[in-house]
């Protein structure tokens, strides 16, 4: 009833108090747009700025045109592959365990210790978390013993250190950040709805499929693009694992940036963040079309 | 009903134990390679290292910036989560209420801050940190700022999926005719009701701060990653013993977050305020 | 609908003055009487004397290091050695920094307390940044051979080393060349200490194995087409070897400088048997550069601490732990030198090669178009 009325007051000519009001809401928004303006809006002009410049301060276009070079092209490729296969098979195991979870009592401990668990693994990084995984599979690792001592089978483990390695060691903090991302929307799945599918005959097939599936279709999405991100930007695992290829795009920039040997690069370094803003930038213009286009295919 | 019921209760727990078995299997692995390696030596299994870890007062003794990284990375989680809160969570309801077009703006503004690589960031910080160094001194606890910025990616997804699941506009506009004000409507309705994504997101937060090692190092900062470097320089198994420790420290901590949050949360949830269903 | 867009537009422009107001360095501090004297000194005769420089520096309290790992040419012992003789305290920040992240972070904190006050750089980029020193000559400036400063004194060697393989004695059969690397006992055991492209120690580990496979200082691919062979041969991994990739055995042979496998053979004592050797006819040197910030936050002290350095003290800690300190054949010659370390340092055979700058950037244009593609 009630919606119905403001649609057609919208239609209305915007009169001078709807204006006024949306300024005063604008206004509650200062803080925030102040801050992010203050310490991410200027950082990253600052850094987008001396993409354009040479090292000793003069405008150059030299640096976006490194971005053409083979080895950029295909630090692009397989850093778009990488993350597009973790943001996946993470948003789907993590969306699994995030169910599992959310079947277990709210307040019972297991909910607390996965909770706990995935916030802490989640950000597990870095150095430790490449030496980790090597003395799980590396060539002396646990497991590669384990089958050489008992089951006498020479295993090969190159292939860690390659982009299949990256995926296992990326899942691992990719998994627990969705499970953390995606709890809170499989919480708001009421279970009247669960119910109310059950009381009109349909199975638990139907329920996903049209009742919860829909619903948690967009909080999905929107998780695996965030989980693109931070598997796109990881630079101190992938140095770790790796230190003899600069196959991915922030291995590219920690070259670029931090080379005792070839010099002159570090502006290079803040062009390729930039080409990182504008490709994530990209992949968001085209999760809203698909939003878009998905709500007005579920009505 | 009550045996469908029964019937999927059991279903779900089969589902529960598989799934989470697998997982702990898959998270567990590294863990146990660690814990093998910080007890191993020569002579077999030792726990030198670990004891030399628990010596919590030789340690200080030995490595004084270890706990002034310590107590600094405590200050600066609280302050984190702190910042994080106050601002996003009026501002998201609001751009929900008042401002939707601002809606992909703020999800793209917050989805920056993880886009550009630490190292590369740390460039752009610098001059503004340059500022904050001149007002407020070179302490490490002004690193909250530039760690409220980190957290932005995830504190928002957790937020937005928390208040897309409620009916923010029914619900402020109840309380608005009730006559509450509106930081009563934020503190009183809304954040009781997205208690799940609060979490989550404080969650996320406290583990990023403590884990977090790259702007503080490369803006010559002090904190507990930072002191962790230093100590595991002693001895490579210490290095790798120190981090299971700060892992352990930052899981226990959020296990208690989680009992100061969640008490409240089966009273609510056990009756959500479903006022499109009672019109 | 008019005022809508000009308030946008008022916004948009309050923004873009904060951001540029925010991205100008803030009024700088202008060093005033002591501190501008100590930050314009050449040398300890500004100061006085030696002993005014000391009170100076203890006045100032503090030294800000950057990248000096403890267990790099025993720099641990140099800095608490420092700190114990003149009680200034060292700071020593981001241990595990490179060179051009030295210069970098001096440019990022300029003006602020927490600033380095000194360098250790790879000799590439402290040639490149020299607008960035402050001229400094030590007490013992002369007798330092000239090609190994600058003449000013913005910049001088320290401590130099050549490339050495580090190998787990028990693990693996004792390597004497790089052709004996390729052998199958070596599978899945050879790491390089970084990428060549990156890291100055990376780089010399593959001018090395260049010279060793027929290349010269002019000719770097046999280096790079033997660390093909390496990868192809399953032999090399490509893990960053650091003490605990050693001690678990992930990295049983490092490439690295003598120095550095010198200070695991100490820092591993007693689990793991780790030795080095200079490979035969592939003996490739390099020398680090000091450098004073022109903007150290600690001026006297840090040239106190170029002092120490260049001093008989400094020298020796520096050759305790396995490097070639720059004075080593004076000190040699005037007997001042620390003679069971000196004896300890491993054989040189072959002819020692030392890259010129001419060399060092053709090498650095093979390897940038080079490396990745033939490495994959």
């Amino acid at each position: 009833m009630t919606a119905a009325v403001s649609t057609s007051q919208d239609v209305v000519v915007r009169t001078r108090g709807t204006r006024r009001r949306t300024a005063a809401a604008a206004l509650g928004t200062v803080p925030f747009f102040a801050f992010v303006t203050l310490f991410l809006l200027v950082p990253t002009a600052v850094v987008v700025a001396e993409a354009f410049l040479t090292d000793a301060g003069a405008p150059t276009l030299d640096n976006l045109r490194a971005l053409g070079s083979g080895d950029i092209v295909r630090a692009l490729v397989n850093s778009v592959v990488l993350s597009g296969v973790t943001a996946g098979l993470g948003a789907v195991f993590g969306a699994l365990i995030a169910y599992a979870v959310s079947t277990a009592s709210p307040d019972g401990p297991l909910r607390r210790v996965v909770s706990a668990g995935c916030g802490v693994l989640a950000q597990f990084g870095g150095v430790m978390l490449a030496f980790a995984w090597i003395a799980t599979l590396g060539l002396s690792g646990l497991v590669p013993t384990f089958l050489r001592d008992h089951l006498g089978a020479d295993v090969d483990t190159s292939w860690l250190y390659g982009l299949s390695g990256f995926v296992l060691v990326y899942l691992y903090f990719q998994i627990p950040l969705m499970v953390i991302v995606f709890l809170p929307s499989i919480d708001g799945l009421r279970p009247q709805w669960r119910e109310a599918a059950e009381s009109l005959g349909g199975s638990t097939w139907q329920y996903w499929r049209h009742v919860a599936g829909p619903l948690l279709a967009p909080a999905f999405a929107s998780s695996a693009l965030l989980l693109f991100a931070n598997a796109l930007s990881a630079y101190a695992t992938a140095a770790a694992l790796n230190a003899q290829s600069t196959f991915l795009l922030p291995l590219q920039i920690g070259n670029a940036i931090g080379s005792e040997v070839v010099l002159g690069r570090q502006n290079v370094a803040k062009a390729l963040a930039l080409e990182m803003v504008v490709l994530v930038a990209v992949v968001m213009v085209a999760y809203a079309w698909l939003q878009r286009r998905a709500e007005r295919w579920l009505g | 009903m009550a045996g469908t019921g029964a019937h999927r209760a059991r279903a779900q727990r089969r589902l529960r134990w598989v799934v989470l078995t697998l997982a702990a299997v898959f998270f567990g692995g590294p863990l146990w390679a660690m814990v093998v390696f910080s007890t191993s030596s020569p002579t077999g299994v030792t726990g030198a290292t670990w004891r030399q870890l628990v010596d919590v007062r030789g340690l200080a003794r030995a490595y004084p910036s270890f706990v002034d990284g310590v107590r600094v990375s405590a200050a600066l989680a609280v302050l984190t989560v702190l910042l994080m809160l106050v601002l996003l969570v009026p501002t998201m309801t609001w751009v929900r209420l008042r401002l939707p077009r601002l809606r992909r703006p703020m999800e793209f503004l917050c989805l920056l801050p993880l886009i550009i690589p630490a190292i590369v960031l740390v460039v752009g910080l610098a001059p503004v940190y340059a500022w904050v160094t001149y007002f407020f001194g070179p302490s490490s606890v002004w690193l909250f700022l530039a760690y409220t910025v980190l957290v932005l990616p995830y504190a928002y997804r957790a937020i937005d999926a928390g208040l897309s699941a409620i009916d923010v506009r029914t619900l402020s506009e109840a309380a608005r005719g009730l006559g509450a004000s509106w930081p009563r409507v934020f503190w009183s309705v809304i954040t009781p009701n997205i208690r799940t994504a609060l979490m989550s997101a404080s969650f996320l937060a406290v583990a990023l701060v403590l884990g977090e090692y790259t702007i503080a190092s490369l803006m010559s900062r002090n904190n507990l990653q930072v002191g962790i470097f230093q100590l595991g320089q002693r001895t490579p198994a210490m290095s790798v013993a120190v981090s299971l420790a700060a892992l352990l420290l930052c899981f226990v901590l959020l296990v208690l977050l989680t009992l100061v949050g969640g008490r409240r949360q089966r009273r609510v949830s056990a009756h959500p305020v479903d006022l499109e269903e009672n019109p | 609908m008019r005022t809508g867009s000009l308030r946008g537009a008022a916004v948009c422009g309050l923004a873009c003055v904060v951001v540029g107001l925010a991205a100008c360095a803030p009024p700088a501090k202008e060093a005033t009487g002591e501190a501008k004297k100590s930050s314009t000194a050449t040398s300890a005769t500004a100061f006085g004397g030696i002993d005014a420089l000391v009170a100076a520096a203890k006045k100032e309290g503090t030294l800000n290091v950057i990248a000096l790992p403890p267990d790099w040419a025993n720099y641990g012992e140099v800095i608490s050695a420092f700190s114990a003789k003149y009680g200034v305290k060292v700071v020593s920040a981001q241990p595990d920094a490179d060179s051009a992240t030295e210069v970098s972070t001096a440019k990022n904190l300029k003006g602020q307390s927490t600033a380095p006050d000194v360098f250790d750089l790879g000799k590439a980029v402290a040639v490149a940044n020299t607008d960035l020193y402050a001229p400094y000559k030590v007490q013992n400036f002369d007798a330092i051979p000239a090609e190994l400063k600058d003449p000013a004194g913005k910049w001088v060697n320290d401590y130099g080393g050549y490339i050495s393989i580090g190998y787990d004695a028990k693990k693996v059969p004792a390597p004497k060349t790089f052709a004996d690397l390729l052998k199958p006992e070596y599978k899945g055991k050879v790491a390089l200490n970084g990428n060549p492209t990156k890291a100055g120690a990376a780089f010399a580990g593959v001018v090395a194995a260049s010279l060793g496979n027929g290349g010269s200082a002019d000719d770097v691919a046999p280096g790079v087409d033997y660390f093909v062979k390496l990868k192809k041969a399953g032999n090399l991994v490509p893990v960053d070897p650091t003490p605990a990739t050693i001690q678990s055995g992930q990295t049983a042979v490092v490439i690295d400088w003598d120095y550095n496998n010198a200070g695991q053979t100490k820092a591993l004592a007693g689990k793991i048997d780790w030795k080095s050797v200079i490979p035969q006819g592939a003996v490739n040197g390099e020398y680090y550069v000091q450098a004073i910030n022109k903007d150290a936050p600690h001026p006297a002290a840090a040239r106190l601490w170029e002092e120490f350095l260049y001093s008989d003290a400094g020298q020796n800690l520096w050759l305790k732990g396995g490097a070639r300190p720059v004075r080593s054949e004076e000190m040699a010659k005037a007997g001042s030198i620390d003679k069971a370390a000196y004896a300890a340092l491993p054989k040189v055979s072959g002819f020692p090669v030392f890259l010129t700058e001419a060399h060092g950037m053709k090498i650095t244009d093979y390897l940038n178009e080079n490396w990745q593609k033939e490495m994959g």
